[in-house]
Formats: C-alpha cells, structure tokens, sequence
C-alpha cells in the first residue's frame, strides 16, 4: 500500500545556509538517497524563489549532486544587503536553511519500520 | 601520511577546542599543522575598525586565549600553526604571539607574517568591475578604509619550507591555510591541479572548525549530535595522493557521518563545479564520500581546473552606523501592543524626518525569515496573546541621527503601548563592504619572519 501524503521538507532532508556578499545559498540533501527523486522533482528553483519573493530575491539557481542526494541553491540578492549592511537580526542569513525545509512537499511511501518512513507517516497525518 | 586538524571556525569561536586536535595530532608523533581560520567578512570590517582606533590591535581579539593553552605542545610536538588570525594588523598579531610565547618561557619563535593582501592606494576600483555576488547592492562612495584582497596559499607554503612554526596572515582564501602546510609538507607542484584541488577540499571541509564534525547541526529528534557541550574539532588525515579522512579526537562529543560532512561540503558554495579560489577552481561535482569507521568519513574525487584570472578583493568603506534597539510585551493582547509598537515608531521617524533606513521585528513571529518592509509580519496570524519582543534596527551615516532614532525607542517607555518593558539599545559603527575583482598581478603575496632582518 502506497500512501500519498504531504510533509514538510524536513521530514527527509537536511541542510545549511551559506552566505557570500549578499548571496545566500541553501544545501538540501536527501536523509535517504530514496527520495532523491522527490527533491529532484518538488523542490525546484521556482518554489524556493517563491519562499523568498518577500526579500525581492532576483534569480535562483540549483545545481543537482546525484552523488550526495544533494541540491545546492544559489539565491540572489536574499540577504538584505549582506552581513556588513542588513539590518535584519540574522545578518548572515544562517537562519534560513529551515525556511526551505518547511517547504511542504508531496512524498508517497510504503509504510515501514525503518525511520524514514515512520516519520514521513507520522508527518503526513 | 599527514594530519592537519582545525582550531577554530570563526571569530568568536571555543577557545579550548583546538587542546583536544593538537593532543591528538601530538600523540601521533609524526608533526601535523592547526590551522585558526577567524576572518570574514564581518571580523574584516571590525579588525579595520579596532586598528583605526587603536594601530596595535585590530588582530584576532581571541587570539592569546585561543594560543595559549596549545602554542608549548604545538612547538614541542612540531605542529605548524597557521592562522588569518592577523585580520587587519598581522604584524601586530605576530608580536603579540612572540610575547606569548616568552611568556610561556619558549623563547624566540620563528614566526612568518604574510602580507600583501591589502590594496589600498595599488587600485583603482573605478576600472575594476565588481563581484556579482553582490546582486543589486548600490556602489557605496564612503570613506575606503581597506582593501583586502583574497590571496591564495603560495607565501604561506614558503614560509613553512622556510622553517615557521608559526604562520600568521591577513586575508587569505580560507582553505589556503591548509593548502599551505598541504603543498610545504607533500611538495605538490602547483600545475597539479587535481592535488591543489583536493588540498583547497581539505581546507574547505576544516575551515570551520566543528561544522564538519557536529557543530552546526543538532535538531534534536531528527539529527541528533552527542556531548555538544564538547565537540571535538575536526581532523584530516591526508594522503600524498589527495585523499583524505575526516575525523575528530577520541573521547570528545560531537560526530563525523556523512550527513555532517556532506552539509559542510556544500556551506558556502555556488556552482559546485567551479569553486573559486586563487590557487584553483575546485569541482566537487564527483566527490565521493564513504563512512569507513566511526567517525571517520573518507574523501576522493576533486577536481581541479584553473585559477581565475581576477582576484576577489574586499572593499571596506567607513561611516555607517548600525543602532538596535529592543522592547518586550508580555501576557493578553500582547501581539497587538507589540505591533502598536512598531507602527508608532515608523510614524515618529516620519514625523522627525530622520534619514535612517529602519526595520522592525517581533521576535517569537517571524523574524528570522521577514523582510526589511514586514511582509510575513503583516501576515502573521498567530495568536495575541503571549510573550513578543520588539526590535528594531536603524541604519545610517549619521551617528547622532541613529542615536535619535533608538533615542525613539526608549521614549516608548512612557509613550508607547501598555506594559512595554526591558529596554536594551545599542549604537555601533559599522563598516560596510562590497567585493571587486582585481587583477592577479596587483597582489603580491610575501611573507618575512618577525623579527628577523628580511
């Protein structure tokens, strides 16, 4: 059996925040190189600039490593000006790794014990 | 084989942290370096501000309470210590070091200062182009206190062969502080491009310090980290070929997986297949990672291609000021007086017409991921009641105009909404930065032995 839940990003990927001048880019990597399809497919560079419209961002770019189960977002001009001139609390932008991985996405999977599942299950209720 | 381990991430990071890597590269007896990366772009900027006050300082603040409990076992054991440490004033750092170590009663040190880095008066920037990494910031046209260009490992590798124990510099790419001791100790030619590359990884994954290794990582339930009271900083153990192991010291907290190293491998890059660097462009796009014992994680697989022709350089323009200032509501309709708060002293900066850029947060809302303009604030429909902070930021060149602004702050005591308590407020300078890229022949990195005629 099959269930087609939604879940946030969280319940299958990790990642961190990097900043550079007032470029910010986000990792995302698969806990389980299963759902690395799923972040191939829901977790475009077209949402992730729709999660940082508020902070004007002008272009965002992903890169794909197959190898690591991982995504490397590279998102322009997010940083209110950069650690040197922002005035926000968290100049660096070290913060906003969790607003990609609140993302809510669409994930299908067999239950199971293995911890993944569980917790996919366990989110999608 | 040749291990190499990381002291410290940032500026500001644990100061007893590198005890647990030196003691582990000594008790292996064959010699090693540590390396001390403190510098960014924000300690950059402060460092500039420390020496215009102050032409001693504007090193490392940390830097005695980061050396002193390692720097005997570090000579004693033949460990190169290498650190951007100097910030802005590495003659300065070096001298404090040599003081130190008399202190510690270990005499005259061969200590090298690495310069060359700061480009003030050798550039125009006018007819250089600026880094697009800055997207739409606008060209500042303050007071240019510094310019420091990113150098990459050459001087320092010269130094060591030349005999340092200690190598101190000022801006340098990052991972050149362990590329360096990497190239003096292996002798890899500099045309080797895929050894330079897997030297810039090794530097790239100890740069900060425990990132790689637990730091930076805990959320609990999820990705749980072990002991983060003491997280063992990270140690790599390399081979002539450019493979390597990531690892930690016996008996600290922390944890070295794939997980951690891979979050780490991607912190800080774009193009994951031309990082750039001055001794290379990196390409980690086949890196291949394997666990191949606790806490051990082994790495292969980069690639080098060749150094760009232009240099990142960081411009620091002086005559900006940063003021905050915070004030709390607490228990019913709390959220509500909170953003009374806030729109009250949006309408008083209008109403006294302060040139300021201004920002406002509730903290407990949505602060970490809100704009300068509030959007996800207006929109945020948590409940009223509970327990908000207000903080608010002004920016601007004026020092009095920023003070009157937090001045507006602190009237909301006995102006503001209802039960407004804890007033805390600040008014710094701050030095602001954009990045150019410069010719490489304008940067001549050299370095000299403190001390010693050159």
């Amino acid at each position: 059996m099959t269930i087609l839940g939604t879940v946030q990003l969280h319940a299958i990927a990790h990642g961190r925040s990097g900043d550079k001048g007032n470029r910010l880019n986000v990792n995302i990597i698969a806990y389980d190189q299963k759902h690395w399809p799923v972040l191939l497919e829901e977790v475009t560079a077209e949402r992730v600039a729709a999660l940082f419209a508020h902070r004007g961002v002008t272009e965002v770019r992903r890169y794909e490593l197959p190898r690591l189960g991982a995504l490397n977002f590279v998102i322009e001009d997010a940083l209110e000006g950069g650690v040197n001139s922002s005035l926000a609390v968290d100049t660096h932008g070290k913060c906003l790794s969790y607003l990609v991985l609140g993302m809510e996405i669409r994930v299908s999977v067999e239950p199971g014990e293995d911890a993944m599942s569980r917790r996919v299950l366990q989110s999608a209720k | 084989m040749y291990r190499i381990g990381g002291g410290a991430g940032f500026s500001g990071d644990r100061i007893d942290a590198p005890q647990s890597v030196v003691a582990a590269i000594a008790a292996a007896g064959a010699g090693g370096a540590v390396i001390f990366e403190t510098l960014g772009e924000r300690t950059l900027a402060l460092g500039q501000i420390a020496k215009r006050q102050d032409a001693s300082r504007g090193y490392e603040p940390l830097l005695e309470d980061l050396l002193e409990p390692v720097l005997s076992q570090c000579v004693e054991s033949g460990i190169t210590i290498v650190g951007n440490f100097g910030q802005a004033n590495p003659p300065a750092a070096a001298a404090a070091i040599q003081a130190l170590a008399h202190r510690l009663g270990l005499g005259a040190l061969r200590i090298a200062v690495v310069g060359g880095d700061d480009l003030v008066g050798r550039v125009d920037l006018s007819k250089t182009e600026r880094w697009d990494g800055d997207g739409r910031l606008p060209d500042l046209d303050g007071d240019v206190i510094a310019i420091n260009a990113y150098m990459g490992a050459e001087a320092i590798a010269e130094a060591i062969s030349a005999g340092a124990q200690v190598v101190v510099t000022g801006r340098v790419a990052d991972p050149a502080l362990v590329l360096g001791p990497l190239v003096a100790h292996f002798g890899w030619r500099w045309d080797d491009l895929d050894r330079i590359a897997a030297g810039t990884l090794v530097g790239h994954l100890l740069e900060c310090g425990s990132q790689v290794s637990g730091g930076f990582f805990a959320d609990p339930g999820v990705k749980d980290v072990p002991d983060t009271a003491n997280i063992g900083f990270p140690i790599a153990e390399v081979e002539s070929d450019g493979s390597f192991v990531i690892t930690k010291a016996s008996g600290t907290g922390g944890l070295v997986d794939l997980r951690t190293v891979k979050e780490q491998l991607l912190y800080e890059i774009h193009d994951p297949a031309a990082y750039l660097t001055p001794d290379v462009t990196l390409d980690i796009s086949e890196v291949e990672l394997a666990q191949v014992g606790p806490d051990r994680v082994r790495v292969a697989g980069a690639k080098g291609h060749p150094a760009p022709e232009k240099l990142k350089a960081t411009v620091s323009y002086f005559g900006d000021w940063l003021g905050e200032a915070e004030i709390s509501y607490a228990g019913p309709n709390a959220l509500a007086r909170a953003k009374l708060a806030v729109t009250t002293i949006d309408e008083r900066i209008r109403r006294r017409d302060l040139p300021v850029r201004h920002r406002a947060d509730i903290f407990g809302t949505v602060s970490a991921f809100d704009s300068d303009s509030g959007d996800l604030l207006a929109e945020f429909g948590g409940t009223t009641a509970g327990d908000y902070r207000v903080r608010f930021a002004f920016g601007g060149s004026s020092q009095r105009d920023v003070e009157r602004a937090v001045q507006e702050v602190n009237a909301l005591y006995c102006c503001g909404p209802a039960g407004g308590g804890g007033v805390r407020q600040s008014v710094k300078p701050r030095v602001r930065t954009l990045s150019h890229l410069v010719p490489r022949q304008l940067v001549q990195p050299v370095f000299h032995f403190a001390g010693e005629a050159s």
